[in-house]
């Protein structure tokens, strides 16, 4: 019989107060894991969307409202810029894919946000390796729309269906044009999820949507600090059509108005997902050019998805995180004290059968080991229990967590962090034991027979 | 010999800080196989002599000889191990652990020795007609089976002494000279000296060689 088996009788014999123990150092390890996987799914999330791309190009201003206006969007977009300043990127020799993104509009059922864009949006990877799976169409006509997963889970809505937005943050403001659901995207774990794409033709069509022409002007002068004249002779075609459009509309009111592709000078895209030519190295270097180029520049800015992310989460979530598994660790540690509480009472109660096992023969040495091993028991199987407590809660939290923010958590998701759970345990259980340990070290034989 | 006591005195320390003396003997011994009765009045000291020959106390003052090896010459650890090696007990309140069965109460003073057999603690306990209740926790047993258990353990290391202290004092008097014979016998078969301490006179009388503490203990105990 070894000094294991001998432990794990006495814990079977207080099987009441050790279960209980047990249960605490489970529930407080169990608490730690959801927190640790969690977390490291919040973090990939914030880490990955958006990582398929080198550079998110917006007005200047903050990168981070620029990133979580454009990715996440979770904030208000900052300014827009020209067209003709996302054709400019579009034609740089290092860029492979320029695609413009608009946003600020909502649909106006569910208050889904609405990002106008062009078929190549889903030609990109949203996350290195990881391309869009769409059942049905992509973007095709100038009022198709493709929705994320929980857009169509939530709203209803199949290919098929039609649906009006929002003008940006002006509830009364619903636009009388349709878009009709070509494709809904299998689930990415992305804000892609909880986002209605619409056409950017479609996006700039709707009824305030094409800056007025003059407005337009002064906005483009100052973006490229060109004089308003030298902007009206960029634009001297577009100009002169719509004086053809407008001169038409005013002799035909009869007819019902027609539809005419915006012109150039009227667009603007909120920001510009920028891919860059080649891999590693040479992206990377074609990367920091543009990012350098711009900052000289004094209108728009290129943000590094990933950085900007890495900084937010290292300031600001990283803080959470850590005080989430710090105030789990506490929860362990005072778990480890209710160890320690179990099994110092109970010395006293057993002192007798120290003192047995000693006059069989036990060294000091022996019966010292005999109350860690106790102890190491009850938090290793303790922690085990909380490991497999832990992945169950994720694995059947994971789909109500799903339902009802879209972070995608893969069920038997494993955390390296969570190998320093059974040694930090067992070194718990090391300190914990030490003390009743050393009571029945010092248990005097012949008084307590 | 088997057991050699020289110039042995222990004293215990009274809460006003006296000495109380409780052992003063000069001289005892035991050959090797002898059984021998120890007869004394509780508080007599009988305890504390027990606890001075296994090694769990030691004296203040001579030598505790067993088996050749001078007990108090070892340090802690190798008295322990010579116990456990050498020395059997049966106590009078048996002192099985109420966590292990039978088997494993037999079981528990091998493994100290670093010698668990089970197959010799199943014969054991067969030998104490426990065959059929190996499995059974003190608890589940009658005192008399108790006392059986606890019989089997302290032969269960082949030990070269046996120390049973009132064996016989907390079983009924069916059991007394069934728990009697059967240490006696365990003893006899395995050429153990035994050396057992009662207040009985009924028990004395079964042995040969009796001796009253009284008689050799000049310190006259205290308990």
């Amino acid at each position: 019989m070894n000094l294991l088996t001998i432990a794990f009788k006495s814990i079977q014999q207080r099987w009441l107060p050790s279960f209980l123990t047990g249960l605490s150092v489970a529930l407080g390890i169990a608490l730690m894991i959801a927190v640790i996987i969690l977390n490291g799914v919040v973090t990939n999330i914030f880490k990955q969307s958006g990582s398929g791309y080198d550079l998110v190009v917006g007005a200047k201003g903050s990168d981070l409202q620029l990133v979580l206006s454009t990715i996440y969007h979770i904030d208000n977009p900052i300014e827009n810029l020209p067209w003709r300043f996302y054709k400019e990127l579009s034609e740089l020799p290092y860029v492979e894919r320029a695609i413009p993104v608009n946003i600020g509009d909502t649909t106006e059922v569910g208050n889904f946000p609405i990002v106008g864009t062009t078929p190549q949006y889903f030609l990109v990877d949203y996350v290195p390796d990881k391309s869009f799976l769409i059942q049905g169409d992509g973007l095709r006509g100038t009022w198709d729309a493709v929705i994320g997963s929980q857009v169509a889970r939530k709203n209803g809505w199949k290919v098929g269906s039609q649906f009006k937005m929002v003008h940006a943050g002006q509830a009364d403001h619903v636009h009388d044009e349709l878009f009709t659901v070509r494709g809904v995207i299998a689930p990415t774990g992305t804000p892609n999820d909880r986002t209605a794409f619409v056409h950017i033709d479609g996006f700039f069509a709707l009824a305030g949507h094409d800056k007025p022409v003059d407005e337009a002007i002064t906005r483009e002068a100052k973006f490229y600090g060109e004089t308003e004249a030298e902007v009206r002779e960029f634009y001297k075609k577009d100009l002169e059509e719509i004086a053809r459009h407008q001169h038409e509309e005013a002799g035909d009111h009869a007819h019902h108005h027609h539809h005419h592709d915006t012109p150039d000078i009227q667009k603007e895209v909120t920001s510009v997902l920028i891919v860059m030519k080649g891999e590693g190295y040479q992206a990377a270097n074609a990367t920091n050019l543009l990012q350098n180029k711009l900052k000289d520049g004094f209108q728009a800015q290129g943000a590094n998805t990933v950085q900007v992310m890495d900084r937010l989460l290292t300031n600001l979530v990283g803080n959470v995180r850590y005080a989430f598994l710090y105030l789990t660790a506490l929860i362990i540690a005072v778990s480890g004290i209710g160890i320690f509480v179990s099994i110092y009472n109970s010395m006293s109660d057993r002192k007798k059968e120290i003192a047995i096992m000693r006059a069989l023969g036990a060294r000091r040495q022996t019966v010292l080991s005999i109350i860690m091993l106790e102890s190491v028991l009850l938090c290793v199987l303790g922690g085990l229990g909380g490991i497999l407590l832990g992945h169950g809660l994720v694995y059947f939290a994971s789909p109500i967590i799903e339902a009802r923010s879209g972070l995608l958590i893969d069920p038997i998701a494993f955390d390296p962090l969570e190998l320093a759970v059974i040694p930090g345990l067992i070194l718990m259980a090391i300190l914990v034991g030490l003390i009743p340990g050393l009571t029945a070290y010092r248990t005097d034989v012949a008084e307590s027979l | 010999m088997s057991l050699e006591l020289k110039q042995i005195r222990k004293s215990y320390r009274e809460p006003g800080g006296g000495l109380l003396p409780i052992l003063d003997i000069a001289e005892f011994a035991i050959s090797q196989g002898e059984q021998a009765v120890l007869l004394g009045q509780s508080g007599g000291g009988k305890t504390t002599l027990l606890n001075v020959i296994a090694g769990i106390t030691a004296p203040d003052e001579g030598h505790v000889i067993v088996d050749g090896i001078n007990l108090t010459r070892l340090i802690e650890p190798a008295r322990d191990r010579f116990r456990a090696e050498r020395i059997g007990i049966v106590f009078q309140t048996f002192h099985l652990l109420p966590a292990f069965t039978a088997l494993e109460n037999v079981l528990l003073g091998m493994s100290f020795s670093g010698r668990p057999d089970r197959v010799f603690a199943r014969q054991l306990l067969e030998r104490v007609g426990l065959g059929k209740r190996l499995q059974h926790r003190p608890n589940q047993l009658s005192v008399g089976e108790q006392q059986r258990v606890s019989v089997a353990r302290a032969l269960a290391n082949r030990p070269r002494l046996m120390l049973a202290d009132e064996p016989t004092a907390s079983v009924d008097l069916a059991n007394q000279s069934n728990i009697l014979s059967l240490l006696r016998e365990g003893c006899r078969e395995h050429n153990i000296s035994l050396l057992l301490v009662t207040h009985s006179p009924e028990v004395s009388a079964q042995f040969e060689r009796v001796e009253n503490l009284q008689d050799f203990n000049r310190a006259g105990g205290a308990r």
